[in-house]
């Protein structure tokens, strides 16, 4: 299964990434490989197979509804390129 | 008046669930913190952290879902939607995809004015997801940033979507308030629309003759289309959909359908534009302004890339965890409301306003009823006397002085004539203000029963002062009699005005 340029091309814009010309060649080639070497999974026949929503089988993994403390602001506003020590700052956000 | 068209109202409904904590981590949820204080790795998506389900949000997600009775998937999973966006800060938002853990429900709605016919709107699905983030837009730091906090980001909200089944802005309000008297009968939550515990987004578009666009030869108003359902009838078309967004009050969401339907009928009369010939558009209501603008298209949906959450487990659900629920229910709003009916015999508009005050003070109206025997009694003094010192006093029912077992035996009073409205009135009063029972209040304000023979007496002795009033009467003038109740009052305070007035009638027509 091929996947287009233009297909990649809108996957990069969703996912913010800026692809030169000769990026989106390459990555073209490459997703098609990818998606090739698990499209060999349809080769098999699943007949009767229940569809699995997760890798382990584990079901209703529920915690009780009980406040634990959260992180010191300070240390959540850290890691952030710009805050002004109340909150985080973004480029302007227009509703 | 009839429209020319038929409207097509379909709801989102976003609903803040009553946990303490948010849904996939043990922050807190409690309004009002200062920002970026109730945040931890899972719900800033620091690379690492792992998402838990809470359990109290899923049951009730599941309490809301049997009550709007909605089928429960045996197995239902959370899958990851995809965007970019300030407040949301793992690029994706955990929420339900394909296989929602409720479906196929619906909520009865009718207006006890009948300006309406009661109708059934279909429930597509309940989910359960995270919110985002807040941005703040403080002016004094310029146009430059917007502030980010993310005390909101992960609270558990049910998103409650219903089939375009409404068919007018006031069926779509109706709905709200009904949804919103079940949430709170429920207890699922606050539903306090000023602090975003519930969010509304409506669409709509119209069904309009084929042959209706204005400006032809006669430019006549093509006659209504009759149409049940929002597959379009034959010889009626669809106009393209619009979301309307912004809305802060039930009050707005209606007048925001009512101006956009009068928008949309516009725009068709100058486009002709139908369904699929543009995309769904998505407007912002400016309630100030008491209009809809036009925002930013929506990115479809396949650009979500939703895909299953790898860090979470699937829930499944057994069906005797639901009829479990189901049994535990109380009475719902409308089954309230129809046993007020049925069996106490108040009218739908009384079974309304007592059903809408909530379940302590239906509990509270069914104590006094039943203890007085006399239902349309109770419900009146419940709606004129109870509610209005309740509203002045402020508080609950739960606290009011004077309980249903007090109060019925006020009425009872009244049942057997022993007191006039008037003075019931003043009873209830002592009664409120002293915490007495009506017996001792009755005894404090020099209350007695006085004889009949009494007051006999003292009609023949009002009619002999007032022959005109006499003569009236006999010609037939029974209301004439009314001149005659001040006066009794005035010499005796205990005389029973309506009691006073049937003598004097009857007296009066003796000496014919
Ligand atoms: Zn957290």
């Amino acid at each position: 299964m091929a996947l287009t340029r233009e297909q990649v091309e809108k996957v990069s814009l969703l996912a913010r990434l800026r692809l030169s010309p000769d990026e989106l060649d390459r990555m073209t080639t490459q997703l098609t490989a990818i998606v090739g070497y698990v499209d060999q999974l349809s080769q098999l026949d699943t007949t009767g197979v229940e569809p699995m929503a997760h890798a382990l089988p584990l079901v209703n993994v529920l915690a009780d509804d009980v406040v634990q403390p959260s992180l010191d602001r300070e240390a959540a506003l850290a890691a952030a390129p710009k805050h002004d020590d109340e909150c985080y700052l973004v480029p302007a956000v227009l509703g | 008046m009839t429209d020319p068209y038929m409207i097509v109202i379909g709801l989102e409904v976003h609903v803040q669930l009553a946990t303490e904590s948010k849904l996939f981590c043990r922050c807190s949820t409690a309004f009002g913190a200062p920002p970026n204080t109730q945040t931890c790795p899972v719900c800033i998506g620091m690379p690492g952290s792992l998402p838990v389900m809470n359990r109290r949000a899923f049951e009730l997600s599941m309490q809301t879902a049997v009550a709007l009775d909605c089928r429960i998937a045996p197995t239902t999973k959370w899958d990851r939607k995809n965007y970019y966006y300030p407040d949301l800060p793992k690029g994706y938002q955990i929420s339900q995809y394909d296989l929602p853990f409720s479906s196929h429900g619906h909520l009865d709605i009718s207006d006890p004015k009948g300006r309406f016919e009661p109708r059934r709107v279909g429930i597509e699905r309940a989910h359960l997801e995270e919110d985002a983030g807040k941005s703040l837009h403080d002016e004094q730091h310029g146009e430059a940033d917007s502030r980010i906090d993310l005390n909101r980001a992960g609270t558990p909200l049910l998103e409650i979507v219903t089939k375009p089944d409404m068919r007018s802005p006031l069926e779509a309000k109706t709905f709200l308030t009904e949804l919103k008297l079940l949430l709170t009968y429920l207890g699922v939550s606050d539903c306090n629309m000023q602090e975003g515990s519930l969010r509304v987004d409506a669409n709509i578009n119209l069904h309009v003759p084929e042959d209706g666009r204005a400006g032809g030869v006669s430019g006549a108003t093509p006659q209504s289309a009759v149409i049940g359902t929002a597959a379009t009838a034959a010889g009626t078309i669809a106009t393209p959909i619009v979301e309307i967004k912004n809305m802060n009050s039930f009050r707005a969401v209606e007048r925001a359908l009512e101006y956009e339907a009068k928008r949309q009928w516009e725009v068709w009369q100058e486009t002709g534009q139908r369904l699929g010939d543009a995309p769904k558009q998505t407007r912002g209501w400016d309630d100030a302004a008491g209009v809809t603008h036009g925002q930013r298209h929506k990115e479809d949906s396949s650009d979500y890339r939703y895909f299953p959450d790898p860090d979470l487990a699937p829930i499944t659900v057994a069906p005797e965890v639901v009829k479990k629920i189901r049994r535990g229910q109380g009475e719902r709003p409308a089954a309230l409301r129809s046993r007020l009916e049925q069996s106490y015999g108040i009218t739908p508009y009384d079974s309304d306003v007592l059903v809408s005050q909530g379940r302590d003070l239906v509990q509270y109206y069914l104590a006094a009823a039943d203890a007085c025997g006399d239902g349309k009694l109770a419900s009146n003094w419940l709606q004129q006397d109870v509610l209005r010192s309740l509203n002045e006093r402020g508080g609950t029912i739960g606290d009011f002085p004077v309980g249903p077992t007090a109060l019925a035996d006020l009425l009872s009073r009244v049942k057997r004539n022993e007191l006039d409205t008037n003075r019931a009135r003043q009873v209830f009063q002592k009664m409120l203000t002293e915490g007495i029972t009506a017996a001792a209040a009755v005894e404090a304000l020099g209350i007695k029963q006085v004889d009949e023979s009494e007051l006999i007496a003292l009609c023949r002795e009002l009619l002999a002062a007032n022959p005109k009033v006499a003569e009236d009467i006999r010609g037939g003038n029974d209301k004439a009699a009314g001149a005659l109740v001040g006066q009794a009052k005035k010499r005796n305070p205990n005389a029973n005005p309506g009691r006073v007035r049937e003598l004097c009638v009857e007296l009066a027509k003796e000496k014919m």
